[in-house]
């Protein structure tokens, strides 16, 4: 009786965090007149037609290349900065190391909006508006706080005896890092990289503000800008926001052992 | 082989001098001197939170010194990073790399240093197989027993051939069976390597066994350095007489008068002995160490000691019988053959030359 509470109860919050997502990968497969029809039509025809035309008139290809540059390029970055801050943080005895920490915290919690003004004025003081680099710097700005802090608390869950094994086995600081430290981290280092991609892959605002050219905005804004004056394209926005939803289900069932690993480091020491 | 970069003629001998070590305001090493010939196996021996791995650990260059300074062979090695001092770390919870098969483990110095694939291969399996690991080469640490893991992390720092073993506590985390075969194999091995070597234990056992010289640490102070017989049978004060030894060496407390007796605190009084005449003056106080195994049964006309046997450690080769004295607690370590019950009353003696005299903690030698 327990158990089959449970895996109705299983079943009931999965139906309902996956509801919005099957809603929209079956409107990517209806005609328009299905989409529009009351009563809703369930289950759908399987017309691919959105996807032709989201991919031939709105350009959708050119939106996810965009996208790819942009997150990747943030996720690589910011990992890198955040890796070897978080190894400081961790490991050398700074005096205000703690405080650093909170703060980082505290950062990381500030609203977006209230950034805005102030990281928009930088970029247009660097001529970086509608740039690659203009966009990575402001997510890197967004998400490091936030890998800086999972990276250290990870990197403070290794044995530092490892380390000083490899110091005297005759590593530099920086061959213990890159030989001994960061394949041990690699956990961490997996799931605080999916995180800021993902988080690069969906961003909205920033991305709406300082990318105002078609020619370097990124799938969410993309795809906000669908609608034209006189229609609202329902099955080609469904049909990319299918499309731009994959990689990440892809990358999650990929690398799902590893960010279970991640997340549940601090628990129970490895 | 292994005994080539020896062969050299490298002079491996570990030079400490007026070394010592403030943290947060607390004195952990005070002025440590002492020097480990070459090839010597050399034990620091004391409590926990005596400064013993601290020391080790400044040594290896893991951690710097307040002052002094640290020489192996006829250079100083304080200013130089932990990899250029040459030494070999072995550490208490092994500190293998989990990421790496047990090849690469024993062999990643030698990489680190640019040694050929070819003669890393020869190095590796050679240790491998003289630690009995030769057929667990490509498993991961994780899927190794904790004695195995141990023999790794050994095998890790003899591939390097250093010039100094560093060992700290590196059996404590193995079971006790376990813990006797390696002492013994590590003393076989240094027979082997004569290679100079630094060991940091609580364990007396394994300071007796192993230390060619021991030296006995506490609150950051040397307190003795000798051969182990000369630690153990010429203890000189009283923590050194009370740390070595198991169980515990007694301790009479007393008061000297002028004809020689001392008078304990316990009412028990007895008939010093007349060496004792112009070491100590009349009427100080006197602490007198019998070893357990120093005291044995004679005819009650003999007795120095009498008490009534109120507990029993049975070992079976021998036993030891916790006496009451008239509030007097000793500890005798007497022969298993004849049974002792609780409540007998049991005469002891000790021979006088085999008791340690103290003034004010420390030894008065009484030859």
């Amino acid at each position: 009786m327990r158990r089959i509470a449970f895996a109705g109860a299983v079943v009931a919050i999965g139906a309902f965090t996956l509801l919005p997502f099957l809603w929209f990968v079956s409107a990517s497969w209806k005609s328009a007149t299905e989409i529009n029809s009351i009563p809703p039509v369930l289950w759908p025809s399987f017309h691919w037609d959105h996807y032709r035309a989201a991919i031939a008139e709105h350009g959708l290809l050119h939106y996810i290349a965009n996208s790819v540059i942009v997150a990747t390029a943030t996720t690589l970055l910011s990992i890198a900065i955040a890796a070897l801050a978080g190894f400081a943080l961790a490991r050398f005895r700074l005096p205000w190391g703690r405080f650093y920490l909170m703060l980082l915290l505290a950062l990381s919690m500030f609203p977006q909006i209230a950034i805005a003004g102030p990281i928009w004025r930088l970029l247009n003081f660097l001529g970086w508006l509608n740039s690659y680099q203009g966009i990575v710097a402001a997510y890197i700005a967004l998400s490091l706080p936030f890998a800086v802090w999972i990276l250290a608390t990870f990197f403070q869950e290794l044995p530092y005896d490892i380390e000083e094994a490899a110091l005297i086995d005759g590593c530099s600081r920086w061959q213990a890092l890159r030989l001994v430290v960061l394949p041990l981290a690699a956990p961490g280092l997996f799931t605080a990289a999916i995180l800021v991609f993902i988080h690069a892959w969906n961003e909205f605002f920033f991305a709406l503000i300082i990318l105002t050219y078609p020619a370097r905005q990124t799938l969410p804004v993309g795809i906000a800008l669908f609608p034209g004056e006189y229609t609202m394209p329902w099955g080609e926005i469904a049909a990319a926001s299918t499309i731009a939803t994959l990689p990440l289900v892809a990358l999650t069932l990929i690398f799902q052992r590893r960010i279970v690993q991640g997340l549940s480091a601090g628990a129970v020491k490895g | 082989m292994l005994r080539e970069k020896k062969s050299e003629g490298t002079i491996a001998s570990l030079t400490v001098d007026k070394l010592s070590k403030t943290f947060a305001g607390r004195e952990i090493l005070k002025e440590l001197s002492f020097q480990v010939a070459d090839g010597e196996f050399c034990v620091l021996l004391g409590p926990s939170g005596c400064g013993k791995t601290t020391l080790l650990r400044i040594v290896a260059g893991l951690e710097t010194a307040s002052g002094g300074t640290v020489s192996i062979g006829t250079a100083r090695v304080d200013a130089l990073a932990p990899r250029d001092r040459d030494v070999a770390f072995v550490f208490q919870n092994y500190a293998l790399y989990p990421h790496m098969t047990v090849f690469d483990n024993l062999g990643f110095s030698l990489r680190l240093h640019g040694v050929p694939k070819k003669e890393i291969h020869a190095r590796v399996t050679e240790v491998a197989q003289m630690l009995e690991i030769g057929h667990q080469l490509d498993h991961k640490p994780q899927q190794l027993s904790g004695g195995q893991r141990q023999r790794v992390a050994l095998g890790r720092a003899i591939v390097r051939r250093p010039k100094l073993f560093l060992f700290d506590e590196p059996l404590s985390n193995l079971d006790a069976t376990l813990r006797t075969n390696m002492r013994v194999e590590l003393a076989r091995l240094h027979g082997r390597l004569r290679s100079t070597m630094l060991y940091v234990t609580h364990d007396q056992a394994e300071a007796m066994t192993l230390g060619e010289k021991i030296i006995v640490l506490d609150r950051g102070e040397i307190q003795q350095s000798g051969a182990p017989g000369e630690i153990y049978h010429r203890p000189m004060n009283l923590f050194v007489a009370g740390f070595v030894g198991q169980p515990q060496m007694n301790f009479i407390e007393g008061r000297l008068d002028g004809h020689g007796k001392l008078h304990t605190e316990a009412g028990v009084e007895f008939d010093l002995f007349s060496t004792v005449g112009g070491r100590a003056a009349p009427d100080s106080q006197l602490t007198v160490g019998i070893r357990p195994e120093d005291l044995r049964r004679c005819a009650s006309t003999d007795a120095r000691f009498a008490g009534t046997a109120e507990f029993v450690e049975d070992l079976g080769s021998d036993c030891f019988v916790h006496l009451d004295c008239g509030g007097l607690k000793l500890v005798a370590r007497l022969p298993a053959q004849d049974p002792i019950k609780l409540g007998q009353r049991i005469d002891l003696n000790v021979d006088p030359e085999r008791v340690h005299l103290f003034h004010q903690k420390r030894r008065i030698d009484l030859t």
